[in-house]
C-alpha cells in the first residue's frame, strides 16, 4: 500500500519538475517549486512510514518550514529586486 | 475495527495520490500561471489532507498523530500563504489574468507590446 502511494508520489514531483524546468516566466519555476516542496514533505512521511521509522517526521516538519520560507524569500527578490537592504 | 481502519486508510492514502497526480497534470497542461495555481492547490489543500488523514489512521503511537497533525497545521497555513504570495508576486511583476497571451512568455510579451 505504501510503496504504491509513494510511487503515484513519485511520478506527480516528476511531473512538476517538468513545469518547472519549461515554465517561460520566473513565477511558474517558483510555483512548481513549492509544490514539489510540498510533494516532498508527504514524500518523507511516507518513507518514514514504508520503513518503521517514524522520526522521519522531524524531518518532513522542519522541510515544510524551509519550504514556505524559501520560497517567500525568492518572491520577494523577484518583486523587489532585492532582500531588505537599501537598494 | 482493525480491517475497517486499515480499508479507510487505504481509500485516503490512494485518494490521495491521485489527487498529487491531478495536481501535477494541471500543473503540466493549463494555460498560464493564474490557472496554474488552481492545479497547485489541489495537491496543497486535498491530497496533503487525504495523504496525512491515512497515515494517521495507520499510526501506532499518539506521539506519531501529533507529529502528522503538525505537519497538517503547518501546510494548511503556510500553503495559501504561499499561493496568495505568488499571484501577488506575478501581478506586480507585469502578468495579466485579463490577457493570458502575456503570460506564455517574456519575449512574446514584448513582442505583443511593442
Amino acid at each position: 500500500m505504501f510503496s504504491l502511494v509513494t510511487f503515484l508520489v513519485v511520478i506527480a514531483m516528476a511531473m512538476t519538475l517538468i513545469r518547472a524546468v519549461r515554465g517561460p516566466t520566473p513565477y511558474d519555476r517558483i510555483l512548481a517549486v513549492n509544490v514539489h516542496g510540498t510533494m516532498t514533505v508527504l514524500l518523507i512521511a511516507l518513507a518514514g512510514f514504508l520503513t518503521d521509522r517514524p522520526d522521519f517526521l522531524d524531518l518532513s516538519l522542519a522541510y515544510a518550514l524551509l519550504n514556505f520560507v524559501g520560497t517567500l524569500a525568492a518572491l520577494k527578490f523577484f518583486k523587489h529586486g532585492h532582500l531588505g537592504e537599501e537598494p | 475495527m482493525s480491517l475497517a481502519l486499515d480499508i479507510l486508510s487505504g481509500v485516503c492514502l490512494i485518494t490521495g495520490a491521485v489527487m498529487m497526480i491531478i495536481s501535477a497534470l494541471g500543473m503540466i497542461r493549463l494555460p498560464d500561471l493564474f490557472t496554474r495555481l488552481h492545479g497547485a492547490s489541489i495537491a496543497d489543500t486535498g491530497g496533503a489532507f487525504l495523504l496525512l488523514f491515512g497515515m494517521v489512521l495507520q499510526a501506532d503511537s499518539f506521539l506519531v498523530g501529533i507529529k502528522l497533525g503538525l505537519i497538517g497545521v503547518v501546510l494548511f497555513l503556510t500553503a495559501p500563504t504561499a499561493s496568495h504570495a505568488v499571484a501577488h508576486a506575478a501581478l506586480i511583476g507585469g502578468l495579466s489574468p485579463d490577457d493570458p497571451k502575456v503570460n506564455q512568455g517574456k519575449e512574446e510579451a514584448e513582442e505583443d507590446h511593442t
